[in-house]
């Protein structure tokens, strides 16, 4: 259904070009969940923009490949996309949008806002709509008539879910929907996007740096470092086995509740993105590294939709 | 065995806040409404709680950088909960705070030398020599190392972790007998975080610290803590040994917390989880019954919304506030 390939997304700043998205390429079944795990830094925010076209205004380099339903939507006109995929096809909840909802205008005003400029419905269907869309995600519709400040933060971010909702998306990107929740209220969002996405059979971008949490979600899982994928794999795979080093090493610091095992911690910290190495991108920090590490390391396939970007899997080295 | 370094005895704190017309109305935040704690000697604890039960007032009540409401805190057999000034300083220098966001922690135009040197010269170290060796000392244990290549920068120059193991220096630097880390490591990546957990409980060790810690995170206590103490809207409702609490949890929220919390497994995605409904209450007029009791499963009406419960042992250093179990 989704095709990102070799998306490259550059901008200029005044010490140099930011390599943000640097070469990336996966692709999403429609249904499908993929979560796109990094620390941060590590351009997966960058990625979401790149893919709905929300480029900063300093952008340098912009190409590549998304392909939505057979149409390369980086051909598409700006008119064109705004109209069709933005905010209808795809849908794009940003990070801390519950605090981005507008303190002055009312709940239900807010909501129908994309439907009455997209989709140029009457008012009266719109707030029909919007009263469904809360509904669905657990929210009465007598909050249609309320302002923001009602309302508590999990209840802010179930509104923004339903907003996300309302065009029937193909596919949403939810960008850290939970990292300024409570436990509590984090595990009652999963259980809703988890309900959501099986009910409307919708196609999700879950970018977080919680690689436990991921798990909630996640069918396939990519790993970014320093602007690239470094390993893209099945969800049961990934968990149990984690194959880049980075990733194994990224596993290794997460605590786990029921399991005992020794954490562990990767020294140093990321390369800069101003002006990252030439051969790969965590060589620096790599347990493994060993001379063919200088050269930028190829995608190795290992199964049909995993890869790896490493010189450990390159075929005919073991 | 192992000798009491705090004791806290009912403390409370209220937080008054004015409305109405001039603020003639006033209402009390019970942020922190009667809590009993102990710590010995070289023991690390936990404090954990999702945000506004109180657990970061505690925090700094315990430090005395709130004025408490009521209650007592004993610091090495020394009442000190209404210490004055002068004396507070000798308090200041036994205790230390790690600070939950390093970078708002650090003041900018101060360069690492400068921002470690203040607590020296205010509490009267007055060789120059002495000051400027205790300062590599203290940077060499947080392994800001080589210590030439920092001692002059500014706090915005360093990484996040770098800048949590400052202020981690300047937590120790006075060698304190108690440090107060909240939420030291909320604001990291993972895997930095795994290695500030292990520096402080590398010091811990070492310096025969105690250390109380802060967190909303389960997962990360097991690997830090002795004893958790678990807190919902401004009381302690269980505490226990570690391992015990995570393995043997028995009041209904801290089963709750622990049910929903994660460990990366790829079967999670096909399960619902139990969530209690419902939030905290208002800690202006939290319900004088127990103050989980809206949101329990296994609530006992008549009982659990009437009367308050009192804390009970259920197996010998595991204490639980909770009917269920009265």
């Amino acid at each position: 259904m989704l095709g990102v390939s070799n998306l490259v997304m550059y901008y200029r700043t005044l010490r140099g070009e930011v390599r943000a998205v640097d070469d990336v390429s996966f692709s999403l079944q429609k249904g499908e969940t993929i979560a796109i795990i990094g620390e941060s830094g590590c351009g997966k925010s960058s990625l979401a923009k790149s893919i709905v076209r929300l480029l900063p205004r300093n952008v340098s380099t912009y190409r590549g490949k998304v392909i939505l339903d057979g149409v390369n939507l980086m051909e598409l006109d700006e008119e064109t996309f705004n109209r069709e995929v933005r905010w209808t096809k795809i849908t794009y909840v940003p990070q801390a949008a519950l605090n981005s909802l507008n303190p002055v205008i009312k709940i239900g005003d807010q909501m129908i806002e994309p439907l009455l400029l997209r989709r140029k419905m009457d008012k009266r269907e719109a707030l029909e709509r919007a009263a469904k869309a809360l509904r669905l995600v657990g929210v009465s519709d007598a909050f249609l008539h309320h302002y923001p400040f009602e309302l508590s933060g999990g209840m802010k971010q179930r509104v923004i879910i339903a907003m996300a909702l309302l065009t029937e998306p193909k596919l949403m990107i939810l960008d850290e929907p939970t990292s300024s929740l409570d436990v509590l209220t984090q595990a009652n969002i999963m259980n809703l996007l988890k309900r959501v996405r099986k009910e409307m059979g919708l196609s999700m971008i879950f970018i977080t740096h919680d690689v436990a949490l991921s798990s909630e979600l996640a069918d396939k899982v990519a790993v970014m470092y320093a602007g690239q994928i470094v390993e893209l794999g099945n969800a049961e795979e990934f968990y149990r086995d984690p194959k880049h080093p980075y990733s194994q090493k990224l596993m290794e610091s997460v605590p786990t509740l029921r399991r005992d095992k020794e954490l562990s911690f990767i020294p140093g910290s990321p390369p800069s993105l101003l002006n990252p190495p030439k051969g790969c991108r965590f060589a620096e920090r790599c347990p493994f590294k060993f001379n063919k590490c200088s050269e930028n390391p190829p995608i190795t396939p290992l199964d049909e939709d995993s890869y790896v970007k490493c010189w450990l899997y390159e075929k005919g080295s073991s | 065995m192992s000798e009491q370094l705090l004791r806290v005895e009912n403390l409370k704190k209220y937080f008054e806040v004015r409305r109405g017309l001039f603020g003639r109305r006033r209402f009390y935040v019970r942020a922190v409404d009667g809590v009993d704690l102990t710590l010995t000697k070289g023991e690390a604890v936990s404090i954990v709680g999702e945000s506004g039960c109180g657990k970061t007032t505690l925090g700094k009540t315990i430090l005395r950088l709130y004025e408490p409401t009521d209650g007592r805190i004993i610091f090495e057999g020394k009442d000190i909960t209404h210490l004055g000034w002068k004396e507070l300083k000798w308090y200041r220098r036994e205790t230390g705070l790690v600070q939950q966001d390093p970078f708002g922690a650090l003041p900018p135009f101060m360069t690492v030398k400068r921002i470690l040197e203040e607590p020296l010269i205010i509490h009267g170290f007055k060789d120059k020599r002495e000051r400027e060796e205790r300062i590599y000392k203290v940077l060499e244990r947080v392994r800001l190392t080589p210590v030439e290549d920092f001692i002059s920068k500014y706090p915005h120059m360093l990484s996040g972790g770098q800048q949590q193991r400052l202020v981690i220096a300047r937590s120790i630097i006075l060698e304190p007998k108690l440090i107060v880390a909240d939420e030291p490591v909320s604001m990291l990546d993972a895997s930095v975080r795994v290695e500030i957990l292990k520096l402080l409980q590398d010091l811990q060790k070492s310096y025969n610290l105690s250390v109380i810690y802060i967190t909303h995170d389960l997962s990360t206590t097991k690997y830090f803590s002795e004893r958790i103490f678990i807190m919902y809207a401004a009381h302690i409702v269980e505490s226990a040994g570690t391992r015990e609490i995570l393995r043997n949890p028995m009041h209904p929220y801290t089963k709750a917390l622990l049910n929903v919390i994660p460990d990366p497994d790829p079967s999670n995605r096909f399960t619902i989880k139990e969530v209690p409904t419902g939030e905290p209450p208002n800690l202006i007029d939290p319900p004088p019954s127990c103050r989980f009791h809206p949101r329990c499963p296994s609530v006992v009406k008549g009982l659990c919304d009437v009367k308050e419960p009192p804390m009970i042992e259920v197996d010998k250093g595991h204490y639980v506030k909770c009917w269920l179990y009265g």
